[in-house]
């Protein structure tokens, strides 16, 4: 047994007496085992201190998803993590406050909302203090319990999760290869606690974006071979200017959520499918900067800037496309920010200013890199590591014969060797 | 901790003779691009606190996630090459780029898993005779926040400071990059990462600047696709600096740099406000530490003025 300092966000809306809209913080030490979660430290604090804390719960076993919550600033659940790990975290991330020169709450890795208000004292305790925040990103209903409608549930109803296979219906039931279902495991695995939506750095900057939850289950049913509208589908989440091209690529939600559904991993396969196999130009031009970064690093090496946005806005603007209203839109937005550049020294040389002008690897090395394109874009080998798992480690046979377990390897064939 | 209390004595000279750091250098695409101060400053400071760096100037772009998005193997492939480059030099790598780390870390996660993709992988590299050997000698590629905590040490780096920042108020600015996901960045191993930049701050004498902003997105990649989105995080996160009273922003990313630095001025627009923040590249705060001027660090070269951490500086010398 240890005594812990939990530190929770009440919100009361119905004492709105003058206290910040009625939401306040309060301190309740709990004395449990360190291997007892945040949950049962909450509940304990409920169920002998005060009965009007409210939280969500149900199954405390990381199951049904119910005690999304934010722990020293981090979106998890309240029933996955241990309180000692929980105080521990608390004592290390301290550190960044301390000697802080300004009174400002400040926040820890990742995630929204002012947690750490009184540090000073909370360094000078022998003991952490372990803040519990309601999830961001949506309203607070009361204390640590979220409204979860307007950017989860209505956002999950967006992107239609359920199958829409085409064709005649199966006599009995569909019959798929298991190995074709090998990468939506990972997307099923969701629980919809929405932490990956209370991390999400995108939806903070714009609460219109569909949202790492959402997205993830959109792939569930685009990867599975049983649907029948995954280019309609793909179609409609890329031209959202909410959707696909709107995640900033921050990696929160990975590090967010409780069962391991990476859900800016399955946004970027929801890109690649899109991109690739269906060539889908969308309207936030996410493809064609893609595809221009991925052409001028097979031409040039390195990245040639200027190139790069002239060809994400207008691809083929010598004379092969014409660019679309909101590209070149686009482009002359940038013109003031390269014009500044211009004015410092920044962009005051050739290679800078001129698009394609920019230099190429040195010797040989261009050919190299080409000859790798050449080889990869033919294979397109994806590892799945949540099916194979950090230590899946086992040695190749010589000879290269051996696939990767988890890699998909879109054609039958083995990837051929160059010629 | 402080410089003060640490003077050089002879006997440290030898220390750190032995100790030299000499690395396999790789200063990215931006940092010869849009942000050529970093580059710049990265040479300059690196000669200053005597780590030696042999350039891999044959090596590609890591991809910013962009080509691994197009394409996993290619990513894979064109990383593992920039490593085994480094590893035919037999030195550790170091790179100036969160997203280059982060990147190059997600590629190194994938070769590092499976013996017969890795082997697939260096069947791309074998006609230029290259080949990743994985943990080859306890082979690392680091950040240069990380390489400085972690290898130089801060009590090394405490010796090496010729002018304290005595005021500088610092806000630290991470990039998503090196912060996560946790799982492939190496917290195992280093689980205080996160909050190297603020021991840095303190280490050259500068205050530490508490606000929201310092483990958030930049914003970056979103900047062709949403402006909108990606200039609100920037602004929202320089305007929560200046609030919470910062002189300066520090950042090891040069892509971060971009948004909250050369996009200040259109950010402002978005978040409706004026701005007018300095931002600086991890090696001009370490520069200014050893007694570079801002000029030699290519301070002036910023869209967001640097004067006043200029005069800040100058008062101190």
């Amino acid at each position: 047994m240890a005594e812990y300092t939990l530190k929770v966000r009440r919100y009361q809306p119905e004492l709105e007496d003058g206290r910040a809209d009625g939401a306040y913080w309060e301190e309740f030490d709990v004395e449990l085992d360190p291997t007892l979660s945040v949950l049962d430290g909450i509940l304990q604090a409920k169920n002998d201190q005060d009965g009007s804390i409210a939280v969500r719960c149900s199954c405390r076993a990381a199951i049904c998803g119910s005690c999304g919550v934010k722990i020293n600033g981090q979106s998890t659940l309240a029933c996955k993590t241990q309180l000692g790990e929980a105080a521990e975290e608390a004592a290390r991330i301290a550190e960044a406050d301390a000697g802080a020169t300004n009174g400002h709450p400040a926040t820890h890795p990742g995630t929204p909302g002012g947690a750490a208000e009184d540090v000073a004292r909370q360094v000078s305790t022998a003991r952490p203090v372990i803040v519990v925040e309601p999830m961001a990103n949506m309203p607070v209903i009361k204390d640590l319990v979220t409204d979860m409608e307007a950017t989860h549930w209505e956002k999950y109803r967006r992107v239609s999760p359920w199958l829409m296979p085409t064709g005649p219906e199966p006599e009995r039931e569909h019959i798929v290869p298991p190995e074709s279902m090998v990468d939506v495991t990972q997307s099923v695995a969701c629980i919809q606690c929405g932490a990956c939506v209370s991390a999400c750095l995108s939806m903070e900057a714009d609460p219109d974006f569909i949202g790492p939850a959402a997205l993830a289950k959109a792939y569930r049913f685009i990867g599975d071979p049983r649907d029948g509208q995954q280019e309609e589908r793909l179609y409609d989440l890329a031209n959202d200017p909410h959707g696909i091209y709107d995640c900033t690529h921050c990696f929160s939600c990975i590090d967010a959520c409780p069962k391991g559904v990476a859900p800016m991993d399955q946004i970027m396969r929801l890109r690649r499918i899109a991109g690739h196999e269906h060539g889908i130009e969308d309207v936030n031009n996410g493809h064609s900067h893609e595809a221009a970064f991925v052409k001028i690093i097979e031409k040039k090496g390195t990245l040639d800037e200027s190139l790069l946005l002239q060809e994400s806005f207008a691809p083929g603007i010598k004379g092969k496309l014409m660019p679309t209203k909101r590209a070149i839109k686009g482009l002359l937005e940038s013109i003031p920010t390269a014009i500044r550049g211009i004015r410092t020294g920044k962009m005051r040389s050739l290679p800078k200013l001129i698009p394609g002008v920019h230099h190429k690897l040195p010797g040989d090395s261009q050919d190299r890199v080409k000859e790798i394109y050449a080889r990869a874009e033919e294979s397109r080998t994806e590892l799945n590591l949540y099916i194979i798992g950090e230590g899946g480690e086992e040695e190749g046979a010589p000879g290269g014969e051996h696939v990767p377990a988890g890699a998909i390897v879109p054609e039958p064939d083995e990837p051929k060797e160059l010629a | 901790m402080s410089p003060d209390t640490n003077p050089a004595t002879p006997g440290r000279e030898a220390e750190k003779a032995a100790a030299a750091i000499k690395v396999a250098y790789w200063p990215g695409c931006v940092s010869r691009g849009f942000t050529p101060e970093l580059h710049g400053s990265m040479e300059l400071t690196a000669e200053a606190l005597g780590i030696e760096m042999v350039m891999l100037d044959r090596a590609s772009c890591c991809g910013a996630g962009v080509i691994a998005e197009h394409n996993q193997e290619l990513a894979d492939s064109l990383n593992a090459r920039t490593f085994a480059l480094a590893q035919q030099t037999d030195l550790p790598m170091m790179n100036i780029c969160s997203t280059c780390q982060g990147a190059q870390s997600e590629c190194q996660e994938r070769l590092d898993a499976d013996a017969g993709y890795r082997d697939q992988i260096n069947g791309a590299l074998k006609p230029e005779g290259l080949e990743y050997v994985k943990s080859k000698d306890g082979w690392t590629n680091k950040n240069f926040l990380w390489l400085l905590v972690e290898d130089y040490g801060l009590d090394r780096l405490a010796e090496q400071v010729k002018r304290p920042l005595s005021g500088l108020r610092v806000g630290p600015f991470y990039g998503c990059y090196v912060l996560r996901p946790k799982g492939r960045l190496g917290y195992e191993e280093h689980p205080d990462r996160d909050l190297y930049l603020e021991r840095v701050i303190r280490t050259l004498g500068g205050e530490v600047v508490d606000y929201d902003g310092a483990r958030r997105c930049c914003g970056f990649p979103v900047i062709t696709m949403n402006r909108e989105t990606s200039l609100r995080q920037a602004g929202t996160h320089v305007a929560d600096a200046i609030d919470a009273g910062a002189d300066c922003l520090v950042t090891p990313c040069p892509l971060c740099h971009l948004n909250l630095d050369m996009q200040q001025p259109e950010a402002a627009k978005v978040v409706g406000r004026d701005l007018g923040l300095a931002v600086l590249h991890l090696p001009q705060l370490v520069g200014l530490a050893l007694g570079f001027d801002p000029k030699q660090l290519g301070m002036p070269k910023h869209i967001a003025s640097t004067l006043a951490v200029d005069d800040r500086v100058a008062a101190l010398a």
